[in-house]
C-alpha cells in the first residue's frame, strides 16, 4: 500500500482538527482538536520517515509526543483555573477583553 | 527501505560548553529556582528568588561577554542543533538585558502591596473592566497565602517561569534545526501562558488572557509543526542548511517546500505578533499583569524575529523570489492593521499592543531583506524596540487608581499636571515608538528601511513610511491628552516607584536615548558576522 495514503489521512486529520478549533465552543474540545492536529503531524512524520528510509522522522514523533504531554499539563491547568472562577469552560463566555 | 543493521554506533555529540554557557546558566538557574520554590519557607522565597534570578542573568551575561570578547567565529554545536554566531550572540545579549529589566519589574513590590503578582486576592470584587461580569459565580475559597494582617506575599513561582521562558527564547533564536526550534518554542511559550494567568486582582481578565493565549498559541504551534513535517518530507532533514541545499539541488516539486514554509511562517509570525496573526496580542497584553506584559512584549518579539531571521536567511535565502511576495503582503497588512486599529483604541495597553503589531511589520521589512544590512538592521531594531517597550510598560504600571492600574486613556488626561516627570518620560518613550529623531526609534527605522531600499523594496518602504506617519498620530494623541487636558477629579494617582521599577525604567530610557544619539556602537555589534550554516 502506498505511503501516500497515510499522508492524505494525516492531512485530513489535521484539517478536521483545525476546523474543530475554529467551530467548537468548549475549551476542552478545542484543546482536543489541537491534540488531534499534533497527532496528525506525528502520522505524517512517521510516513515521511518511511518514504525517506530514515529513522529521523520517528524520533521527531517522540519529541512531539513529549511536547504535547507538557502542553496538556499546562493547558488543562489553565482551563481548570478559569472553570473554577467562571463555572464554565465555554470560550464564548470569556469576553471581557475585546476591541 | 535501507537496512538499519549496519548503523554506526551512536556517539555522544561534542558540546562547546564555553559557547553555550549563557544558555546553560539560565536553564540551571531555572531548575534551582523550582527547588527554591519547593524547599524554602514562604517568607524567604522572594529574596532568594530575586537574588537567584538576578545573579543568574548577570552570570550568563558575564559568560556571554567573555565568550564574545574573543571575537569567535560562528560555530554550530550539540550535533549542529544550536548555532552560536554573531546574530545569536547579539540576540542573547539583548534577551539577557531585557530579561533583567523584566525581572526587576516583576519583582517590584512597592508599586502595589505584594507586587502585581500577589498571592491572595485582596480585592476580588474588582472584576477586570467591570463590564460583562454579571452572573459569574464567586470564586471558591482561595488558598490563603501569608498571614492575615501581615503584608501580602507574592507568587514567587513567576521567577522560575521567567527563567525557563528566557532560556527557551535563547534556544529559540539559536536553533539550527526546526525540531530544536519547535521544542524551544514550547519551552518559551508554556511558562508564558501560565504567567499571563497569574494576576489575582484582575483575575478574570488575566485568566481569560491566559486561555486565549494558550489555545491560539497551541493552534499556531500545530501549524509550525505541520510545516516542519512537510519540509522534512521534502528535504529529508530538518537542519536549516540541509533544507537550503535540498531547495536548490532537487528537481522535485516545490509544493511540499513552499507549503511547509507557509505553515512554518504562520507559527513564527504568531509568536512575533505580525499582521493577520496578531489577534491574541491586544487581549493578552491587556489581560496579563503589566510586568509580565513587559516581558512578553519585549523578549518574545526579540526571540521570534531572531528565529524568523534565521529561518528565512539560512534555509530559504536562495528561494527568496518564490516567497517574498507573500511576506510583502503580510508586512503591509501588519503595518496597516497596527496603525489603523491602533487609532481607535481607548486602553493604553491595547494601544501599545497594536503599536507592536505595526512595529512587527517594520521589522519584517528588515527580515525579508536577504542582505547583511537586513540582518544588522533588524537586530538593531529589536534591541531598540525591546528597551523602549519595557520602559513603556514600566511607566504604565505606575499610573493607578483605587482599582489597580488605570489603563483607560481618559484616565491619563492631564497627567502632566499631577506628575510632570512620569508624563515627560512617557512622552519621550512614545516619541521613540513613533520614530522621532534623537531617539532609538528613528535610527532603528532608518536602519531597517535603508536595508529594505537596498534590497529593492522601495514600494514597501514607502508604505511603511505612511504607516509610521499614521501610527505617530496615536502616540501624539496620548501626549496631547497628558499635557493639554484638564485632569479628571477622581483621576488616577502616580505611584512613586520602588528602586526596582525605577531601575528598569531608567535602563529603558537610557538605552533609548543612547541608541538615538550614538547608534554606531550597537550597529557595529549588530553587524558583527552573519549566520553560520
Amino acid at each position: 500500500m502506498s505511503p501516500t495514503y497515510y499522508l492524505l489521512l494525516s492531512a485530513l486529520l489535521f484539517s478536521i482538527g483545525a476546523v474543530g478549533v475554529l467551530v467548537r465552543r468548549n475549551a476542552i474540545v478545542v484543546f482536543m482538536c489541537i491534540e488531534l492536529m499534533l497527532n496528525a503531524v506525528n502520522l505524517s512524520l512517521v510516513t515521511f520517515s518511511r518514504i525517506n528510509g530514515q529513522l529521523d522522522g520517528q524520533v521527531m514523533a517522540f519529541f512531539v509526543m513529549v511536547v504535547a504531554a507538557a502542553e496538556v499539563v499546562v493547558g488543562l491547568a489553565i482551563i481548570m483555573s478559569i472553570f473554577r472562577t467562571r463555572r464554565t469552560a465555554s470560550v464564548d463566555d470569556a469576553n471581557l477583553l475585546k476591541y | 527501505m535501507t537496512s538499519q543493521a549496519q548503523v554506526a554506533p551512536l556517539m555522544a555529540p561534542p558540546i562547546d560548553y564555553a559557547a553555550l554557557a549563557p544558555l546553560l546558566i539560565v536553564l540551571a538557574a531555572a531548575c534551582i529556582a523550582v527547588l527554591v520554590e519547593a524547599f524554602l519557607p514562604r517568607h524567604q522565597r522572594w529574596p532568594a528568588q530575586v537574588t537567584l534570578s538576578v545573579v543568574a542573568i548577570g552570570a550568563a551575561g558575564l559568560a556571554l561577554g567573555l565568550y564574545a570578547g574573543n571575537g569567535p567565529a560562528g560555530i554550530t554545536t550539540l550535533a549542529d542543533s544550536l548555532a552560536v554566531d554573531g546574530p545569536t550572540l547579539f540576540l542573547w545579549g539583548t534577551l539577557l538585558a531585557l530579561g533583567l529589566g523584566s525581572i526587576l519589574l516583576i519583582a517590584d513590590r512597592s508599586v502595589e502591596p505584594g507586587g502585581a503578582l500577589i498571592a491572595s486576592a485582596a480585592s476580588r470584587a474588582v472584576v477586570g473592566g467591570g463590564a460583562g461580569a454579571e452572573g459569574i459565580a464567586p470564586p471558591p475559597e482561595d488558598r490563603s497565602y501569608g498571614t492575615p494582617g501581615l503584608a501580602p506575599t507574592m507568587q514567587t513561582e513567576v521567577f522560575p517561569f521567567t527563567l525557563f521562558a528566557l532560556a527557551g527564547m535563547m534556544a529559540f533564536c539559536a536553533a539550527n534545526d526546526l525540531l530544536t526550534m519547535f521544542v524551544a518554542l514550547e519551552v518559551l511559550s508554556l511558562p508564558l501562558y501560565i504567567m499571563c494567568g497569574l494576576a489575582r486582582r484582575r483575575r478574570l481578565m488575566s485568566q481569560e488572557a491566559a486561555v486565549k493565549y494558550f489555545l491560539l498559541g497551541a493552534f499556531a504551534s500545530a501549524f509550525f509543526l505541520y510545516g516542519l513535517a512537510l519540509i522534512y518530507g521534502y528535504a529529508g532533514s530538518v537542519r536549516l542548511t540541509d533544507i537550503a541545499t535540498a531547495a536548490v539541488g532537487t528537481a522535485r516539486s516545490d509544493a511540499l517546500l513552499l507549503g511547509g514554509l507557509a505553515l512554518l511562517v504562520v507559527g513564527l509570525m504568531f509568536k512575533g505578533s505580525v499582521g493577520p496573526f496578531h489577534t491574541w496580542t491586544p487581549d493578552v497584553y491587556q489581560g496579563a499583569p503589566t510586568p509580565v506584559t513587559a516581558f512578553m512584549a519585549a523578549c518574545t518579539k526579540v526571540a521570534a524575529f531572531g528565529a524568523i531571521l534565521r529561518v528565512l536567511h539560512v534555509a530559504f535565502g536562495d528561494t527568496r523570489w518564490e516567497w517574498r511576495g507573500v511576506l510583502w503582503a503580510i508586512a503591509i497588512l501588519s503595518m496597516v492593521i497596527g496603525a489603523v486599529i491602533g487609532l481607535t483604541q481607548t486602553d493604553i495597553k491595547r494601544m501599545i499592543a497594536y503599536s507592536s503589531v505595526a512595529h512587527a511589520g517594520f521589522l519584517l521589512i528588515g527580515a525579508i531583506s536577504i542582505t547583511e544590512q537586513g540582518v544588522s538592521g533588524t537586530l538593531f531594531y529589536l534591541l531598540a524596540y525591546g528597551f523602549t517597550t519595557l520602559a513603556v510598560f514600566g511607566v504604565i504600571s505606575l499610573v493607578r487608581n483605587a482599582d489597580g492600574e488605570a489603563t483607560h486613556l481618559s484616565q491619563w488626561a492631564g497627567l502632566a499636571k499631577r506628575s510632570p516627570i512620569v508624563a515627560g518620560v512617557m512622552t519621550f518613550l512614545l516619541l521613540a515608538l513613533a520614530g522621532i529623531p534623537l531617539t532609538s526609534g528613528f535610527t532603528a527605522k532608518f536602519a531597517v528601511f535603508s536595508a529594505g531600499l537596498g534590497d529593492g523594496m522601495a514600494p514597501l518602504v514607502v508604505i511603511a513610511l505612511v504607516a509610521s506617519a499614521v501610527a505617530a498620530f496615536f502616540y501624539v494623541r496620548v501626549i496631547v491628552l497628558m499635557y493639554f487636558s484638564e485632569p479628571a477629579a477622581d483621576g488616577p494617582t502616580v505611584t512613586v516607584p520602588g528602586a526596582f521599577t525605577t531601575a528598569a525604567i531608567t535602563l529603558g530610557v537610557i538605552v533609548t536615548l543612547l541608541l538615538g544619539i550614538v547608534p554606531t556602537l550597537a550597529l557595529g555589534w549588530a553587524g558583527g558576522g552573519g549566520f553560520v550554516g
